[in-house]
């Protein structure tokens, strides 16, 4: 099992937010976590890429047979775990090449490999920028500096696509994406799906999950998964709304 | 030389008026009468001034008083120095191919000639070879750009300065080298030093100027040196201000600008390291069209202090300046920026535009910033702002998901607020060292340096986030 989540209880600022929570990942698979806002999404984001301020006060997160809670977000991410944005954070001054370039090879140093050869780094650069369809300007820029929202997402994506993660925490990838600017992103995780790696796809609308398409579909509610499915139950919760939920967990 | 007893037991102030009635003949060996003038009446003011004092109000925030209040060597004679030159003053810049002019402990060091012309038409030498040499041009500019009510340390080194730099660019002569000064404080002692520097720039002539002040060994000193640059019509200049001095230093630094129609000057003054640091510039806007780019750096630690104070006067219609200062305090650090542009009555179209950005990375630096606009005329545009942060934890958590440690992080964060700065740097070979050198800097890999602060061993390669794509 790639990644387990055992009646994880997270609080931010003294308050629960996650309630007990349990989730199993194995390698080839992408889970999708649905619900309401406000429902705790990307506090469970958070708590698995190692925000801090995100206080686990009970359970476990393993990761590649580690409890992972105690450890920093930089060895998670060296680790192989990926959290690609809600809202990507513009860092002036930084550009993208420089900051994947650190990447990268922070993370091969954490590994035992030697730095990237600046040409190879660059030909890895022109090869996955082709996957997302991100223009060279893009890379060229401060990271994020002036990107649209499509694009800042887009970003993440060819970042992802970059770092090759084995697990990816895609959050609400979807937002604020026009059709076309979705259609891209899905086709760029599609092509990085394979069965070495896993995808937790958090996403308030059912919309994305035409485009990648999930082995299991969460729905969450108040802190805790109160119901896991087959692809159908998007379809379902989009169909009923998520109102049907609440009774359902009070049930 | 043998040591004045004096010396010993004196607070800097009264031992150096004792120096100067006792003195005076050596003081002014080589003076025309002109600068023996200026030395006398400077000399009353500073018998009634003395050195300011945290009482005051531009001092309030810096404390020179432990300065002062010390007992210094000031040597009257030049040292004899011809051994150390050889070892001190061997430079290597990579890429970076520059004229360089040396001074130890304030005097001129004379490897060639002491004053000379360059091959494009520059004069440049020690400043009491040139007074002789030139004395229609100190009587025309000297001690004219320094402002009557100038403070205590203007006026004591306007009274017993002995040596300085003298550079004079006629009229349409344009410098195709960058011009260095190396200025270089090695000594057993205690030792307050004083330099004077006189920048000329004729109609339509340009110059590139690199002025580091260093310290080579970690004994203390106090530097006080003053610079007066006039900047004729269309003339362009480019100063760039290194200080890079040991935790013991005190550094004083005066620099007096005048401009006059359509010249355009960039100052950037760059400061790694120094125990305490007073940058006071002054660039007075005299001719329509000009214009004055003032911008700074400091990264400072332990208990560092700086103090920039800086002041544009714009006294003539249509002249734009831009003031940026950017600083980064750790530990105990504390600076200080005050920016005061003043626009006189009849300065209408004036664009002035001043800012200071400060990131304080404990809870125990601090920064006092006041801008400071006074303004006399009614169709002008000035704008000014101030801020004071932390490094931005979002920002963080970001480049830590990707892997990169928070150390690395933080650098990166850190260096990213220091690089529009830098980026001002149009030297291509300079900005490529000083960025290195505010990488080694902001890693605390950088020392005061043996020999210069340009002289800090080889360019940085194998840092991760410093990669170049024109060179690949």
């Amino acid at each position: 099992m790639l990644l387990n989540i055992k009646n994880l209880t997270v609080a931010i600022e003294g308050k629960e937010i996650i309630k007990g929570l349990n989730l199993q990942v194995n390698k080839g698979e992408v889970h999708a976590i649905m619900g309401p806002n406000g429902t705790g999404k990307s506090t469970l984001a958070a708590a698995i890429t190692g925000r801090e301020g995100y206080e686990v006060t009970e359970g476990e997160i393993w990761y590649k047979d580690q409890n992972i809670i105690e450890m920093d977000a930089d060895e998670r991410a060296n680790l192989g775990i990926f959290l690609s944005f809600q809202y990507p954070v513009e860092i002036p001054g930084v550009s993208m090449t420089n900051f994947m370039r650190t990447a990268i090879n922070a993370q091969r140093e954490y590994r035992g490999l030697p730095p990237m050869p600046a040409g190879e780094f660059l030909k890895l650069m022109e090869e996955k920028k082709k996957l997302v369809d991100i223009h060279s300007k893009l890379t060229n820029r401060s990271v994020n500096e002036g990107f649209s929202g499509g694009e800042k997402k887009k970003n993440e994506i060819f970042q992802m696509a970059l770092l090759e993660p084995t697990l990816a925490i895609l959050d609400e990838t979807d937002s604020g994406l026009d059709i076309d600017a979705l259609r891209t992103v899905a086709k760029g995780v599609n092509e990085l799906r394979s069965e070495e790696n896993a995808f937790v796809v958090i996403t308030h609308y059912q919309r994305l999950l035409e485009y990648i398409v999930p082995d299991f579909v969460h729905v969450m509610y108040d802190g805790k998964i109160v119901k896991s499915g087959s692809k159908n139950l998007a379809l379902e919760l989009e169909e009923k709304g998520y109102e049907w939920l609440k009774e359902h967990s009070l049930a | 030389m043998e040591k004045d007893t004096l010396q010993q037991a004196l607070p800097l102030d009264q031992m150096l008026i004792a120096q100067y009635r006792k003195n005076k003949e050596l003081i002014t060996a080589n003076d025309i009468q002109y600068v023996s003038k200026l030395r006398e009446e400077a000399f009353q003011t500073f018998m009634e001034s003395g050195f300011p004092h945290s009482g005051m109000e531009q001092w309030r925030h810096t404390d020179v008083d432990v300065l002062t209040e010390d007992a210094y060597l000031n040597e009257m004679e030049v040292p004899d120095t011809k051994k150390d030159i050889e070892e001190l003053f061997r430079c290597d810049i990579h890429n970076f191919d520059t004229e360089t002019v040396s001074m130890l402990n304030g005097w001129y060091i004379d490897k060639d000639s002491p004053l000379k012309t360059l091959p494009e038409g520059i004069v440049v030498g020690s400043f009491r070879e040139a007074m002789k040499a030139y004395p229609q041009i100190f009587e025309k500019f000297y001690g004219k750009i320094v402002p009557q009510n100038a403070n205590g340390f203007v006026q004591i080194n306007t009274a017993m300065m002995q040596d300085g730099v003298f550079i004079w660019v006629p009229d349409g002569v344009k410098s195709t080298k960058t011009l260095q000064i190396i200025k270089i404080i090695n000594k057993e002692e205690q030792l307050f030093v004083q330099s004077r520097n006189l920048i000329v720039l004729g109609k339509n002539s340009e110059l590139s100027l690199m002025h580091c002040d260093d310290s080579v060994n970690q004994q203390s000193s106090l530097v006080n040196t003053v610079t007066e640059i006039f900047v004729d019509e269309n003339a362009k200049l480019e100063l760039y201000k290194l200080q890079n001095l040991n935790d013991q230093s005190g550094l004083i630094n005066s620099t007096f600008v005048q401009q006059m129609a359509n010249s355009n000057i960039k100052t950037n003054t760059l400061t790694f390291n120094c125990g305490l640091i007073r940058n006071n510039i002054h660039v007075k806007l005299d001719g329509q069209g000009s214009h004055a780019d003032v911008l700074g750096l400091y990264l400072m630690d332990k208990q560092q202090h700086i103090d920039n104070q800086i002041r544009i006067d714009h006294n003539v219609a249509n002249c734009t300046s831009n003031e940026l200062f950017k600083g980064i305090l750790d530990e105990e650090a504390s600076a200080v920026f005050n920016g005061y542009i003043h626009v006189a009555r009849d300065a209408q179209k004036t664009n002035a535009y001043q800012n200071n950005n400060n990131i304080l990375l404990t809870p125990t630096a601090t920064i006092n910033t006041m801008p400071f606009l006074e303004i006399y005329a009614d169709d002008v545009k000035c704008s000014h702002g101030a801020t004071v942060g932390q490094l931005d934890q979002e920002a963080m958590f970001y480049i830590r998901s990707r892997g990169i440690s928070a150390a690395n992080a933080r650098l990166l964060l850190m260096y990213a607020f220091a690089a529009d700065i830098i980026s001002e740097i149009s030297i291509e070979a300079l900005r490529q060292r000083i960025d290195d050198m505010v990488k080694k800097r902001l890693r605390g890999e950088l020392s005061v340096c043996d020999k210069c602060v340009l002289h800090c061993g080889a360019p940085e390669k194998e840092y991760h986030f410093d990669i170049d794509l024109s060179k690949i």
